[in-house]
């Protein structure tokens, strides 16, 4: 399958954020794609609150099946969440699953005014009512295969696409 | 056809009439054969003499039975046993030794040697009736769990005793030294944080009872000697001409405190499993004869109360079943020819116990074990008849399976295939 | 005879954690990142994740210990796990009910995890051995023989202020011979590859061959605490200040309690740690326990947020 360029995807996402205009905005980020796309955008958008990070392997509901990741990374709010207006990002949305844990952990550090979604890629295959506001494109992948955004030393971004070995989200 | 007493080690034939050896090599005139036993590529040897087995009676029959333990002997190939006081109640009454030896005698197995308690209830206060108690069947007076804390006790129990010419049986154990102590005081207990037992424990009973031998005159048995720097003590004593005898367990002629691994309770024993080096010096100490005898120090104990942290376990171990099985391992591991490995829990125990038995010589009493060197079987908790199932050799293949044994004459026991 | 770490499965996961001996870098280095984690938990107005809902976890206290019981208490239900505590000591034991009749009993009630502090070396290895396979259990403390999560709860803080292992120099004073802290410490210790760690006691208070797990010995505070970065002192326990082992807990204080006056002998930025509770005036002066380079009372929140890290990663790995 022929992948789209994650920077080009990346430039379309921004641009839609941006368009948006959505004030005192603060941006959090889900381990670990999100948060390097919220470092991004928090440049390009030169957002003025301090970025978030949520690694929600703490609030998963797979923990039973596949015990805790191999290497979890703290969280970080370091706003109040309470009343803010938030923005949720992730590189690849599937299932939803991830995106409700994300929710729960941030209710955990208050009650938001508000979450929006932004998402690289849509690959379809939801379990859950959960709709992005913003994403870089939508595209269609088969339930064996695994789409996974990668970083290289430059920072460059990239899709990779590969079969499932284990069961992934 | 092997007697380590005799010293033959030859192929031949042995007839048996009337419950005694009638002749070896040739069959005497006019000898019709009721049952022939077919030995060959088997190994026919005295029946084994076990200086410690514990049958639990009377008193604590939830670990074992009379009727158990002395089956589990004879499977062992074993045909004469000392059985330490340490009953409850203790052996320190004429009738209790009679009504043990006259249980014992009803089953027709294994014959049992009771050891007379030291003093009474074995509390290292007064004397027992030793005269008496020998009238009763002891052959031998003994303090099993270790040395009295009244050292004038001691000496007067071993002035009396050698009135009589008795020989004293002790474990060279200083009490105060023992503490709560479960373990060797080396690396292992040092990692596990379990209490220790010094070797000095050890080494100062066996200076104390030797000071008291050359006091009183008396003839000892020090048990289950238990390290190198213990043993070198014996050796010298030896060397002196003192009357001294000793024994080693065959858990501590094969096991180190290493062997504890991760808190195995089966490893918990007394005195302690030692060093590495203390297990190698008790190999050669039996090799060059400073230890005279190996026992097995059968202690049967129920399963519950080895499921319990190491310290809170019961001691012991069963053994009386492998007491062939790790002599062969010992002698092929020193390379020794069977003649002399066997001599270790036949003709040479026998002394200590000072009874006329393992050998085979014409005359005899039949008491004969017949086993197969070569084959090799794996300990578990089927495999042995004993009551208690509790040995650090648990799933280990060991050489040497008895095939039968002769009690009288009479076979007692006789390998199921 | 099986050698295997009774607290690693087959492909080297974690299933109990029952002493720090023998555990690989790889898994203290796991348990410690994962700690760090959970420290921004602590920090949180919600302090509860929902990592272990619906999981029962009991609290086996053979030995009476209030806080070391709340704090594992505490890491259980910020995990939102169900904890059940129960203090043995006074109850089932002496009813003559074995250790394993307890764990069994306990077990039928559709148990996941047992914490065990129990006053005999190796009691928890026991309980681990006769569990059934899908129950965890923890250590929180065998006799002389381990004591864990104590051990990684001092390392996550030596990592915290020292941030490296390698170049350490950690000195254990007091009572080694009695302690289970001192021992799992030790085998923390050497396995992160601290290149110097020292013991401090006298004689009474040292197991023989001590050495053999990798410490240097030292029986003067004087000379033991030279160029030392990290001090781990420890308790002593009431019954051993007169007797046997000391004659006085005056004269131990005199010659090895921590007073300002010693602790200068260590580097400049050296860190005081006490696994708790104290005895002022005994093994340590007020001073020095309450002063800029103790790190005592940090040493009981990281122990929150290790003890959440060995529970759900214990909850995690699959049998």
């Amino acid at each position: 399958m022929q992948l789209p360029d994650a920077e080009e995807l990346f430039q379309i996402l921004a641009k839609k954020i941006r368009s948006a205009g959505i004030q005192n905005i603060a941006l959090v980020g889900i381990h670990t794609g999100g948060v390097w796309l919220a470092q991004r955008l928090h440049q390009e958008l030169n957002i003025q609150r301090p970025l978030g990070m949520l690694d929600v392997s703490f609030y998963r509901d797979d923990f039973d099946k596949r015990g805790l990741h191999a290497q979890v990374k703290p969280s970080e709010i370091p706003f109040d969440v309470e009343k803010s207006n938030i923005l949720l990002i992730d590189d690849v949305l599937y299932t939803g699953r991830t995106i409700r844990a994300a929710i729960n952990e941030l209710f955990d550090y208050g009650r938001p005014g508000c979450i929006s979604l932004a998402a690289l890629i849509d690959r379809g295959g939801r379990q859950l009512p959960i709709t992005p506001q913003y994403v870089g494109a939508e595209l269609k992948i088969p339930d064996n295969q695994m789409l996974e955004l990668q970083r290289n030393e430059n920072d460059k971004l990239s899709l990779k696409i590969y079969d499932k070995t284990s069961n992934h989200e | 056809m092997i007697d380590p007493k005799q010293g033959i080690d030859t192929v031949q034939d042995i007839f048996i009439a009337k419950g005694k050896i009638v002749a070896t090599g040739i069959a005497p005139d006019e000898f019709q054969a009721s049952r022939i036993i077919d030995a060959q590529s088997l190994v026919v040897c005295p029946g084994l003499v076990d200086l410690s087995v514990r049958l639990r009676e009377p008193g604590l029959e939830y670990k074992a039975t009379l009727e158990s333990e002395m089956a589990a002997a004879v499977a062992g190939g074993v045909t004469s046993f000392a059985c330490p006081p340490d009953t409850d109640p203790p052996l320190d009454e004429p009738g209790l030794v009679e009504m043990l030896k006259h249980r014992a005698r009803n089953l027709n197995q294994a014959h049992v040697y009771p050891v007379g308690a030291l003093t009474q209830g074995l509390k290292g206060e007064r004397l027992t009736e030793m005269a008496e108690l020998f009238d009763a069947g002891c052959v031998v007076f003994g303090q099993p769990d270790g040395l009295l804390s009244n050292l004038r006790i001691l000496m007067q129990a071993m002035h009396y005793a050698s009135t009589f010419d008795f020989s004293v049986w002790l474990r060279p154990q200083e009490i105060s030294l023992t503490h709560h102590g479960v373990a060797h005081d080396g690396e292992v207990a040092t990692r596990l944080g379990l209490p220790t037992i010094p070797i000095c424990s050890e080494t100062i009973a066996i200076s104390n009872i030797i000071l008291l031998m050359k006091e009183t005159g008396v003839k000892v048995h020090l048990c289950r000697i238990s390290s190198a720097e213990g043993l070198s003590m014996i050796r010298d004593a030896k060397q002196q001409g003192l009357p001294v005898t000793c024994d080693v367990t065959i858990n501590h002629l094969h096991l180190s405190d290493m062997d504890i691994g991760f808190f195995d309770s089966n490893c918990h024993l007394m005195p302690p499993l030692r060093s590495f080096s203390d297990r190698d010096a008790l190999r050669h100490g039996l090799l060059d004869g400073t230890i005279d005898a190996v026992c097995s120090d059968h202690a049967p104990v129920d399963e519950d109360a080895k499921l319990l942290p190491f310290g809170q376990a019961e001691i012991g171990a069963t053994g009386v079943e492998l007491l062939l099985s790790l002599t062969l391992k010992w002698g092929l591991e020193m390379r020794l020819p069977l003649l002399k490995t066997l001599s270790k829990i036949t003709c040479d125990s026998a002394q200590i116990l000072g009874i006329n038995a393992g050998n085979l010589s014409v005359g005899k009493a039949a008491d004969i074990c017949i086993f197969d060197p070569n084959d090799y079987w794996k300990v578990t908790s089927n495999s042995i008849l004993s009551q208690g199932k509790n040995t650090p050799f648990l799933g280990m293949e060991l050489p040497g399976k008895t095939k039968y044994t002769l009690v009288n004459g009479h076979i007692v026991y006789e390998k199921q295939n | 005879m099986n050698s295997r770490n009774p607290q690693l499965n087959e492909n080297g996961t974690l299933q109990h954690l029952l002493t720090t001996e023998g555990l690989p870098v790889s898994v203290l280095l796991h348990i410690l990142d994962t700690a760090e984690s959970f420290v921004g938990v602590t920090e949180r107005d919600v302090k509860k994740i929902p990592l272990l809902r619906g999981k029962s976890i009991f609290n086996l206290f053979f030995e009476p210990s209030t806080r070391t019981r709340t704090t594992f208490e505490i890491a259980a239900k910020r995990l939102s796990a169900d904890v059940i505590n129960l203090n043995i000591a006074v109850s089932s034991e002496s009813k003559g009910e074995t250790l394993l009749d307890t764990v069994n009993n306990l077990s039928a009630m559709n148990a996941d995890m047992f914490v065990v502090r129990h006053a005999q070396s190796g009691a928890a290895h026991l309980i681990a051995k006769h569990v059934r396979s899908d129950i965890r259990v923890i250590n929180a403390g065998d006799g002389s023989h381990a004591h864990p999560t104590q051990a990684l709860l001092d390392m996550f803080t030596i990592r915290r202020y020292k941030r490296e292992f390698r170049n350490l120099r950690v000195a254990i004073i007091g009572d080694i011979l009695h302690s289970r802290v001192a021992r799992s410490q030790i085998h923390a210790l050497t396995t992160l590859g601290v290149p110097e760690v020292r013991v401090i006691a006298p004689k009474t208070l040292l197991p023989k061959m001590v050495e053999r797990l990798g410490v240097h010995v030292y029986h003067t505070m004087e000379k033991g605490l030279k160029d030392i970065d990290v001090l781990m002192m420890l308790r002593l326990q009431n019954e051993r200040m007169t007797g046997a082992n000391l004659p006085s807990s005056e004269e131990y204080f005199k010659y090895y309690g921590l007073t300002p006056e010693k602790l200068s002998l260590a580097r400049r930025d050296a860190i005081v740690m006490h696994p708790g509770p104290m005895n002022r005036g005994v093994e340590i002066d007020s001073a020095v326990a309450d002063g800029k380079q103790s790190v005592i009372l940090p040493q009981v929140t990281f122990g929150i947020a290790v003890r959440m890290a060995v529970m759900s990663i214990l909850a995690g790995n699959q049998t």
